[in-house]
Order: C-alpha cells, then sequence, then structure tokens
C-alpha cells in the first residue's frame, strides 16, 4: 500500500471522528490532536479505526510516539509493510 | 425594555383560558416573545389590534374568571388584566415560529396536572405539557419533568441543526441552545448551592500499570482508558459513602441506584451529560462498552432521554494534556461533582523516599446543605484507595 493510500485512510478516519475537520489544512508536521482539538477517546477511536482498515496492530505503548500526522502516516505506512 | 408591538392573538374573544397558555405574540427589543395567561376563565374582549405598538403596562385583554362563569349568579364578572411585556421574556428562536403552538394545548377539557412553576417554566421554553409525563404526586408534572423536557429539546434542536453545516445561523442556534441550557443550569447552581470544595492528589501508578497490563491482552476496539477505572472507582466508593449520591429536593434524597453522569465536550463548544448507568455493579469492560456507544452519540447530540436525566451524580475528567485540577459546579437537584485533572508525572513522597509518579488531582465539590467537608474528604479517601487496587475494580 502506498504511503498516499494510508494518508488517505488516515483522513476519512479522521473525518469520521471529527466530521468538521478539513483535513487538507493538516500539515504533516501538525500535533494533529491539539490541531483537531482530540480528546483520549477520540484518539482511541481512530486506532479502532485504522486497526479495522489497515488490519493492523498498534500496540497501546506506541500511542505516546503518535504525535504528529506526519509521524503516524510513516508508522502505519511501515506497519502495514511488515505486516 | 419600555414597549412591545403585538404581533398575533393566538385566541378569540370567547376562547376557554387556563393558566399557563399563550394568548398572543408581542415584538419587543428583546425578541418575540409569548405572552401567557395567569387566570383561568374565558376572554371576555381583546382590547388592541394586531399591529399596534404598546407601552410596557397597557391592558391588553379582559378576561373574565373561572369562577364567575361557573357561579352564574356573579354579575361582577372580575376582569383580569393582562400585562403585555414580562421583565424576563425568552426569544423565540425562528425555527420554531411556526403558526400552530405546540406549547400548550388548546383544549381546555384536556388538564394537564403540572406545578404553576412547572408550567411557567414550560410556557417559556415551548414545551407541551400533555407530552410529559409527570413524577411527582398523582402523576402531576414537576419543575424537573420540565427541565429535562427542555436539556431534551435542547439536544433535539442541535441535532436538527447540526445536519445543515452550512447554514450558519442555525448552527449558532444550536450551539445557543446548549449553551443557554448550560447557562441555566449552572447559574442556578451557584446561586442555590453552597458548594465545599476538597481535594486530593491520588497516585495513578498502580491503576496505569495494570491498565496497561490488562491491554496487552485486549484488542485495540476492548482496550480500556483511565476513564473506565475512574468511573468504576467513583461508583464504588459512592457506594460506601452513600450520602454524596443522591438529591436535595425538600431535604437529601439518597438515591439507591448510582448513575454516573459523564461530562462530555462537544466539538463545537458547550458539554453533555449523559448518564453511566449502576457502573457500580458492572465489569470494567462493560463500562467501556457503555463509553463506546455513548461518547460518539452524545457528540453527536443524539442521547436517549433516560441518559439524560437519570444522573445521580456528575464526573469530570480534563484529559490529557489539559489542566492540572478541576473545580466542577454541582448539576441541580444532585449534591456532589467529582473532577479529575490531567495525569501527569510529579514528584511524590513515600515512606521518606523521593519518586517519581503519574499523579492525578482529583476534586470534589459538594452541596453543604446535604453534606459536610467529612463526608466528602471519606469519599475521596475511599476513591483513592480504589484507586490504588485496580485488579479489584
Amino acid at each position: 500500500m502506498k504511503k498516499e493510500e494510508v494518508e488517505q485512510i488516515v483522513f476519512s478516519s479522521l473525518r469520521q471522528i471529527a466530521p468538521d475537520t478539513e483535513t487538507m489544512e493538516l500539515s504533516p508536521s501538525d500535533h494533529f490532536r491539539d490541531t483537531l482539538g482530540l480528546d483520549s477517546f477520540d484518539f482511541l477511536q481512530l486506532m479502532v479505526l485504522l486497526d479495522e482498515k489497515l488490519k493492523i496492530n498498534i500496540p497501546e505503548k506506541d500511542y505516546g510516539e503518535i504525535t504528529t500526522l506526519g509521524f503516524l502516516v510513516d508508522y502505519l505506512a511501515k506497519k502495514v509493510g511488515d505486516e | 425594555m419600555e414597549d412591545g408591538t403585538l404581533m398575533q392573538w393566538r385566541m378569540k374573544k370567547g376562547d376557554t383560558v387556563n393558566r399557563g397558555d399563550v394568548i398572543a405574540e408581542v415584538e419587543t427589543q428583546k425578541g418575540l416573545i409569548e405572552i401567557e395567561v395567569f387566570e383561568e376563565g374565558t376572554i371576555e374582549d381583546l382590547l388592541i389590534d394586531e399591529g399596534t405598538k404598546v407601552p410596557v403596562g397597557t391592558i391588553l385583554a379582559l378576561i373574565k374568571p373561572k369562577v364567575a362563569i361557573e357561579g352564574q349568579s356573579s354579575t361582577q364578572g372580575e376582569k383580569a388584566e393582562l400585562q403585555p411585556i414580562e421583565e424576563k421574556p425568552e426569544v423565540k428562536p425562528k425555527e420554531e415560529k411556526a403558526k400552530e403552538d405546540p406549547t400548550v394545548s388548546r383544549d381546555s377539557k384536556e388538564k394537564v396536572m403540572a406545578s404553576p412553576l412547572a408550567k411557567r417554566i414550560a410556557t417559556e421554553h415551548h414545551i407541551d405539557l400533555s407530552q410529559l409525563q409527570g413524577s411527582g404526586e398523582d402523576g402531576a408534572i414537576t419543575k424537573q419533568d420540565v427541565e429535562q423536557a427542555i436539556t431534551q429539546q435542547n439536544g433535539k434542536r442541535a441535532k436538527a441543526t447540526a445536519k445543515k453545516p452550512s447554514d450558519d445561523s442555525t448552527d449558532n442556534s444550536a450551539a445557543n441552545a446548549v449553551r443557554s441550557a448550560i447557562a441555566a443550569a449552572m447559574s442556578k447552581s451557584k446561586s442555590e448551592i453552597p458548594h465545599y470544595y476538597l481535594e486530593k492528589n491520588m497516585d495513578m501508578m498502580s491503576a496505569l500499570t495494570w491498565m496497561n497490563e490488562a491491554n496487552k491482552d485486549r484488542t485495540v476496539k476492548k482496550r480500556l482508558l483511565p476513564a473506565a477505572l475512574m468511573i468504576k472507582a467513583v461508583a464504588l466508593a459512592l457506594r460506601k459513602i452513600p450520602e454524596l449520591n443522591a438529591f436535595w429536593e425538600n431535604g437529601l434524597q439518597l438515591k439507591e441506584k448510582i448513575n454516573i453522569g459523564f461530562v462530555v465536550a462537544l466539538r463545537n463548544g458547550g458539554i453533555i451529560v449523559p448518564a453511566l448507568h449502576s457502573p457500580d455493579l458492572k465489569t470494567l469492560d462493560e463500562i467501556m462498552e457503555d463509553l463506546n456507544d455513548i461518547i460518539p452519540r452524545a457528540k453527536a447530540l443524539k442521547l436517549r432521554s433516560s441518559e439524560l436525566s437519570d444522573s445521580t451524580i456528575t464526573l469530570t475528567s480534563i484529559g490529557e494534556g489539559g489542566a492540572d485540577s478541576i473545580y466542577g459546579i454541582i448539576y441541580p437537584p444532585q449534591v456532589a461533582i467529582i473532577g479529575f485533572g490531567n495525569i501527569s508525572e510529579q514528584a511524590f513522597a513515600d515512606k521518606g523516599m523521593l519518586g517519581v509518579r503519574s499523579m492525578v488531582r482529583v476534586s470534589l465539590a459538594g452541596d453543604h446543605r446535604a453534606t459536610d467537608g467529612l463526608t466528602g474528604s471519606r469519599f475521596l479517601s475511599s476513591l483513592n484507595n480504589y484507586l490504588q487496587n485496580p485488579e479489584e475494580l
């Protein structure tokens, strides 16, 4: 799966959780949780959606590292490649 | 406000009116308001024509009181005067400006049992009393019943408008409805309830370590959040200190069931507080399932009426990265609110040693009419004990 495809899945998931999200306005260096005002519950929902859509396991210990949009996309693309 | 324009008569000469019926609409500087009747009887005369601007205090209509009608012998026919404008008008949202007003049943034979205060509030908020189920004596509708209906109506209104994101003005009215519901409840609380505040700094290390271990065996969907542990610990501590799981209504009324109102922040501002039913009797997984079900619906303003009305106490949690502590305002008629701040690493002294621990500041606001600080302090200690023994949750 290409990185662009992963990115699109991340965007569509974000829009599901925060319907008013303008994902086009997000930049890779954005701390998307702050930018979009996602609380811990929203974040867990995001992980659930990504888990379902990409069929990958995101261990809870990695949650803390997932801060910027760029990191999340890279992280997921690598996971998808590995699994 | 000095004057108002009579826009429309809702009743005509000879109509029977009941206390709380809306008789006319008047446009004022503060918006369109509905004029209600405070007498029961028959409209004898409408004195002002539609479209006429009149000063405050003008008599709009004459009403023959019911007593005079029934007792035919009464020839005096006491005339009730109507004051056109109250000092506290409710602005009626434009979207609800329908020709048929659902607020008050026009059928005078259909007598709804309700307290005068309940009727008044219902009229101000355009609630149809005939659609409500009363919780008072003989099924009479109380102020609480009406306030619940208002909360639901606000939810529905916000829900209805949320579908039209392009319409800014409608969006505003949804946000305004939530805002005014919060404003009303919080103003009432702060003006009536003498709050006392307590805070305890709690060690979350064992709870979080236990949770992280427990989550390793769970699928992403089933993973626990600290909120589930907080809710369960609060519920169990309430079983030990039941005085805080209560309403203040003509004295302290202890509630048998523990239903925790969990504060959910709305994306466009405002909060909504759905009830989690009996978490003391549920496992952490069941509580998590409840949260997974209820939080998205709360954010979409799609809650069931029982979820909006059943809370016996409120829990608010700031969440990751937020303020270190939060001091809540009690939601009447509840008597307490518990606030969890952000869980953060802090220096912690234990048995003469200094260490770094994940800590959380937990506050309790209690109604001092209902309980004293000692009760609150016992509750916080009990809550802390449960959080130190997460395997028992």
